[in-house]
């Protein structure tokens, strides 16, 4: 593993490099690159963001957004993990739904959409139900492999113990497969959010997504581009949260164990 | 109930396991069939082990010891023959009979005194210590705030001994515990195994491949031949201790352990 630089120039020189981009647009679009027709400069995409901070969509389609992922996103980790700890601990059980799952999971969340719109109508519900799906079978998959995974040993000290039932599940086989756990949430959350803007392009009337395919009907690129960067930024933000899990001190044998 | 002076603690019932070796269709031109062979790991083998005794079994790697020692902790059933533990049938792992693993078995997500309160919690009811009196019993009190990684490999193990007596075993099987040590650490380990069975009086049964280990150790001495396992010879050592292996009769036992496992005690 590489040595990691410490101090203030590991937040500088990210920030650096989007800096450059940023300056390289706008020097391509001042010598003429491009024509502002079919890509935007800088200034006007501030000058967009500007007008939607100002009128209030930015924040509410971002809450919106949010919103969507948030009860999509968190359904699958509730029934999917718990259904994944289920499969991975029982062989034959995880022998016959495993193909299930793997078929069900390269189906693109977004080939449900009509289906979506014709069981829960127009508005979040189909949203939630899209973000649910392309969540759930990662997911599910992930947990069970990580259970199957635990080390044979760990198993076999926990029931020389005499733990068994809600007890093995609480004190061994979920804090053994936590750091793989919260390793697919990462994943998993990053998928829903790409998925909740997809899906905001069909069905519904606010939301990032919406707010890109609104802008594109009214020829508005600059906005466009300014619901891109505010779902890229989110990004960021959504997986830096969920590695702030990777802290937790009972955690630090995983990280221990790469080393 | 069994009246104590006739059951012995642990009788191992003419043992044997054997398993096929469950192999696909092989792709080599040259193999004559397809079937799994059958192979035998545990012949025939009978003991009897007394309430408190100190056995060592000793065999070369891949002889079978370990495979003998799961059957009789019930982590594996014998293809014939049974274990008895006071008298009743085996049937399967239970916390009165603590296994200490060759590896590391501390769990790595608690520190080493919720590895030892997680044993303190699951042991029956009855009286029971505390987590700093086990942790002072194995000399690792301050040490109970340090996550198993944080530790040595030595204290590593004493921790995992720790939690297996917060279990208050009568039995204790041991699988190599100190295999992975350095020298230094494995004869310090051995001190701390004698002193905590000369408080505690448990059953152990030791597996072991060092025959000085076994001589220092032991009241019996167990040697077990290659694969197939059978007992080859059993040596009773009535010495008490502490014992100077290499000096009169102890001598003699160790020279004889060492030539009926085809080593040179005198090079």
């Amino acid at each position: 593993m590489n040595a990691r630089s410490e101090g203030p120039s590991r937040f500088w020189r990210p920030v650096a490099a989007f800096g450059v981009l940023v300056l390289a647009w706008q020097a391509a679009a001042s010598i003429g690159l491009f024509s502002p027709k079919v890509f935007p400069t800088p200034a006007q995409c501030v000058a967009g963001l500007v007008e939607v901070v100002r009128d209030g969509r930015l924040f509410s389609y971002t809450v919106a957004s949010l919103f969507r992922v948030t009860v999509g996103w968190y359904i699958a980790v509730l029934l999917a993990v718990p259904l994944g700890i289920v499969l991975g601990g029982r062989a034959a059980l995880q022998e016959t739904i495993n193909p299930l799952l793997q078929f069900l999971r390269p189906i693109s969340p977004l080939a449900w959409i009509p289906l979506a719109m014709i069981w829960f109508g127009i508005g979040d519900p189909p949203a939630v139900f899209l973000i649910f799906l392309a969540s759930f079978f990662p997911l599910v998959v992930a947990t069970m492999g990580a259970v199957a995974g635990i080390k044979p040993l760990y198993v076999r000290a926990a029931r020389n113990m005499g733990l068994q039932g809600s007890r093995l599940v609480l004190r061994v086989v979920l804090p053994a497969t936590l750091p793989s756990i919260i390793v697919i949430l990462r994943i998993s959350v990053g998928i829903a959010w790409l998925v909740v803007v997809a899906a905001e392009m069909i069905a519904v009337k606010s939301g990032l997504g919406f707010l890109i395919i609104d802008a594109r009907n009214a020829l508005r690129l600059d906005l466009v581009v300014v619901g891109m960067v505010v779902i890229g930024l989110i990004g960021i933000v959504l997986d830096r949260a969920i590695r702030r899990l990777e802290q937790l001190p009972s955690l630090g044998w995983s990280l221990a164990r790469q080393r | 109930m069994h009246d104590s002076a006739d059951v012995p603690k642990i009788r191992v019932e003419r043992v044997t396991k054997s398993f096929e070796e469950r192999r696909r269709k092989s792709r080599h031109p040259l193999a004559v069939s397809d079937r799994g062979e059958v192979v035998t790991i545990l012949d025939d083998v009978s003991l009897d082990v007394r309430e408190g005794e100190l056995v060592m079994l000793v065999g070369h790697s891949g002889c079978g010891k370990s495979t003998l020692l799961n059957v009789i902790a019930g982590f594996e059933r014998p293809t014939s023959g049974r274990v008895l533990i006071d008298g009743v049938e085996v049937a399967g792992p239970d916390p009165r009979r603590m296994f200490v693993f060759q590896e590391n078995s501390l769990f790595p997500w608690l520190t080493v005194a919720e590895n030892v309160a997680l044993g303190l919690e699951s042991a029956g009811p009855g009286e029971r210590a505390t987590v700093p009196e086990l942790l002072q019993l194995v000399g690792l009190s301050g040490f109970g705030d340090y996550y198993p990684h944080q530790i040595s490999g030595g204290m590593g193990r004493l921790a995992e001994l720790a939690r297996a007596l917060a279990m208050n075993p009568d039995i204790l099987f041991m699988d190599e515990p100190f295999a992975a040590l350095d020298f230094m650490t494995r004869c310090l380990m051995r001190e701390e195994v004698l002193n905590l069975m000369a408080l505690l009086g448990k059953t152990v049964l030791f597996i072991t491949h060092d025959l000085d280990e076994a001589v220092q150790l032991g009241d019996r001495i167990v040697i077990l031949s290659d694969r197939p396992a059978r007992i080859q010879q059993v040596f009773e050592i009535p010495d008490p201790h502490p014992r100077d292996v290499s000096a009169g009769e102890l001598g003699r036992i160790r020279r004889r352990a060492y030539q009926e496992m085809g080593v040179n005690p005198v090079l």
